[in-house]
């Protein structure tokens, strides 16, 4: 028994062998790699050699800090306002190039608010990072619920038995078998400022009144742009991973909801709902680290612009990595992306972990 | 309780009829039971009475009124299915309430039914788990409580004990008669095992490719089939058929006879069709041995099954017919050997000749 055990366990592992070796090498042994240049200066292709830096990397990504400003004064010691009655200001770079201040040296503003008379502001080693990093965030907040709910839609929808139910699911799903690049193409003629689609089709329901925008052009509606457009590209691929969970509730559960009255809300609630649980956590999960990993729509639609208001995570690391041959830079961003995907991720475990 | 009332029912799966015109009158507090070979429509027939299966044409009426159209929910009935249908993520508590927090009720009601269902069905100490952790006849229990609380019109039952094993499903069996007492309600139960049938019903329904082959006590069908289908169907092993010949009537009864059996009177009532054949039933619980030379039937047995309290012989006629006898001893037989065998002509039934004697086999 024993060696007929071992024996098949060895071929388990022969078979395994191709599998594990792709993903070592490409996954596990990167992964460690990314982490051991994270701590260096490493360049793409630097005559100079390469030298262990700590953690200089990361805190010049992540260093922050907070300025309170005080209002400039007169002699008479009144506040001085501009012509719009507006208080002045001493200018931040006062601070950050002073000799006086060396630990703001070589941060540049975020942004500010008002507290008081006083003005405070938020000054980070690497504004674009940061905008990277809060993108990213906002992206993934937008995502999750629009494509996780839509698809929970579509997929009701489609559960019925209709006549030429295929073709929809059929239509639904086409947009996930498109390479994303080409969509993204696509999409940049919808959002076209001049001609565009959207465009054409607003001004047409509203008799022509509507003023065309410039979506992917404009810093307050390039980000909401690209969020419409995942959503809608890969909405197809989650109704179908809730269309099998919705496979597996027992039909006579609804049967049994009928008889006691439920209403078409209460079978969702009570039947339909729970017995979506454990596709739900696989539905947020695999959207949130999709979210997190955003960057093809932005290479091809807006290259992180326009004022960096589109700038990902996973756009930085690239942009830095290659574009600016700063290979630990890239790295260093990459490593922060890992902890925190994997934090979220511990986190959604933790709250959607079962209770009973 | 209600009283239901079936009117030509009928039921067509596209083109398909499954059920071919059904009427039926079930009394206040009657437990009625359908009975009938897989596929002949049993289920549906319930499905339709509850709403889950719309009607193709013919009406229901519950307590005199039509409830054809109306939601199942507006018919007030419960049902209980083969596979349970409670609802995983809610614990023994939250499922029979179920009904009433659709309904919105107070949580002081629903308190104070599901106490009293649970007293009924003796589960207080269950209310808390969830199904995960129950038997399967605890699930079912929890269906029926899920039921009662909803203190329906009518109780419908699908096969509600098929899932379980043998001793429990004796046991679930004896708790749901109890319970029809308990409650003196309407219940209609759908089931293919003869026993549940016989043991909890006030009238079976006996049913074949969607018609009523007929309805009566347990008592009336297994001691007056009104057909060979009903006659084949109920008891177990079921009934022998013998082809015989019709040597003469008068008045109620009929000589009958062939190759094999000697000739008997047995009451014709009025079934035969004048062509000289009839069939002839006689359960094998109603056959004697004899002393040897003494028998109306002389079989050789091919084997014997010796289950203690009971001795099921299958044997051959002198007319190469298969005939088995049941008796209810314990004794051995050895393959070969010819037995002489006895009944009384009264527990013998008559039937005109069929084709469907090969169906009921
Ligand atoms: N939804 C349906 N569509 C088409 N045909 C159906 C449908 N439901 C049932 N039938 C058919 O109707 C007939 C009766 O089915 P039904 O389920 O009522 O049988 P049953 O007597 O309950 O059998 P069983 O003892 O196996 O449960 C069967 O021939 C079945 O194939
Ligand atoms: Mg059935």
């Amino acid at each position: 028994m024993a060696g007929k055990l071992t024996r098949s366990n060895r071929a388990g592992w022969l078979f395994a062998l191709p599998g594990f070796s792709l993903l070592f090498l490409f996954i596990i042994i990167p992964f460690f790699f990314a982490f051991w240049l994270s701590l260096t200066n490493q360049r793409l292709v630097s005559p100079n050699p390469t030298e262990f830096v700590g953690l200089k990397n990361y805190s010049e990504l992540l260093r922050l800090s907070v300025l309170t400003l005080e209002p400039e004064r007169d002699d008479a010691g009144q506040i001085v306002r501009d012509a719009n009655g507006e208080i002045r200001y001493p200018r931040v770079r006062t601070i950050t190039r002073s000799g006086d201040f060396p630990e703001y040296r070589g941060m540049r503003e975020w942004f500010r608010w008002q507290s008081g008379e006083n003005a405070k502001v938020v000054v980070a080693s690497n504004v674009v990072f940061m905008k990277a990093l809060t993108n990213t965030l906002t992206f993934a907040l937008f995502i999750v619920p629009l494509q996780g709910g839509g698809a929970l839609l579509l997929a009701l929808l489609i559960n019925q038995k209709l006549r030429g139910i295929n073709a929809f699911r059929t239509i639904y799903f086409m947009p996930v078998v498109i390479s994303i690049v080409v969509i993204s193409l696509l999409w940049r003629f919808i959002y076209d400022g001049e001609d565009g689609l959207l465009n054409n089709i607003l001004a047409w329901l509203t008799f022509g009144f509507f003023e065309p925008v410039d979506w992917l052009g404009k810093s307050d509606t390039a980000l909401g742009s690209i969020i419409a457009m995942s959503a809608w590209q890969a909405v197809g691929f989650h109704m179908v991973i809730w269309l099998a969970g919705l496979q597996t509730i027992s039909p006579t559960l609804y049967e049994a909801a009928a008889i006691e009255g439920a209403s078409k809300w209460q079978t969702f609630r009570y039947v339909t709902w729970p017995g979506l649980r454990n596709t739900a956590i696989l539905v947020l999960i695999v959207i949130t680290m999709q979210a997190f990993a955003i960057f093809a729509q932005i290479d091809v639609m807006t290259n992180g612009g326009p004022l960096d208001s589109t700038q990902t995570l996973v756009f930085q690391a690239v942009e830095r990595g290659y574009g600016r041959q700063d290979i630990s830079g890239g790295s260093t961003i990459s490593v922060i992306l890992f902890v925190m995907v994997l934090m979220i991720s511990a986190v959604q475990g933790i709250l959607t972990r079962e209770r009973t | 309780m209600a009283t239901l009332k079936l009117k030509d029912f009928r039921k067509s799966f596209g083109k398909v009829e499954v059920i071919k015109g059904v009427d039926l009158e079930i009394g206040h507090g009657e437990f009625v039971v359908f009975v009938g070979p897989s596929g002949c429509g049993k289920s549906t027939l319930l499905r339709m009475i509850s709403g889950l299966e719309d009607i193709t044409s013919g009406t229901l009426e519950i307590d005199g009124r039509v409830m054809n159209d109306l939601p199942p929910k507006d018919r007030e009935v419960a049902m209980v299915f083969q596979t349970y249908a409670i609802f995983p993520h809610m614990t023994v508590r939250e499922n029979m309430a179920f009904g009433l927090t659709i309904a919105r009720a107070s949580k002081q009601e629903k308190q104070q039914k599901v106490a009293e269902a649970a007293r009924i069905l003796q589960m207080e100490h269950l209310l808390d788990r969830h199904p995960s952790q129950l038997s399967g006849g605890q699930r079912q229990r929890v269906a029926i409580g899920r039921a009662i609380v909803r203190n329906p019109k009518v109780f419908l039952f699908d096969e509600p004990l098929s899932n379980l094993d043998a001793a429990l499903r004796m046991d679930m069996r004896m708790e749901i008669g109890k319970l029809h007492e308990q409650l003196d309600a309407t219940m209609v139960y759908v089931t293919h095992d003869q026993v549940e049938a016989m043991t909890l019903a006030d009238k079976i329904v006996v049913l074949k490719d969607g018609r009523v082959m007929q309805v009566g006590t347990p008592m009336d069908l297994y001691h007056d089939p009104g057909n060979l289908f009903v006659a084949g169907f109920l008891g177990a092993p079921s009934m022998n058929f013998l082809q015989v010949d019709v040597q003469t009537v008068e008045g109620d009864d009929a000589k009958v006879g062939n190759a094999a059996l000697k000739p008997i009177n047995v009451a014709h009532k009025d079934r035969l069709n004048g062509s000289g054949k009839a069939i002839l039933g006689v359960r094998p619980q109603h056959v004697e041995a004899a002393a040897p030379g003494e028998g109306m039937l002389l079989g050789t047995v091919e084997f014997a099954e010796r289950l203690g309290s009971e001795t099921v012989v299958d044997m051959v006629l002198k007319d190469d017919s298969k005939f088995i006898a049941a008796f209810n001893e314990d004794k051995v037989f050895e393959p070969g050997q010819t037995v002489d065998l006895v009944f009384d002509p009264a527990q013998a039934h008559l039937f005109a000749p069929s084709d469907e004697v090969e169906t009921v086999h």
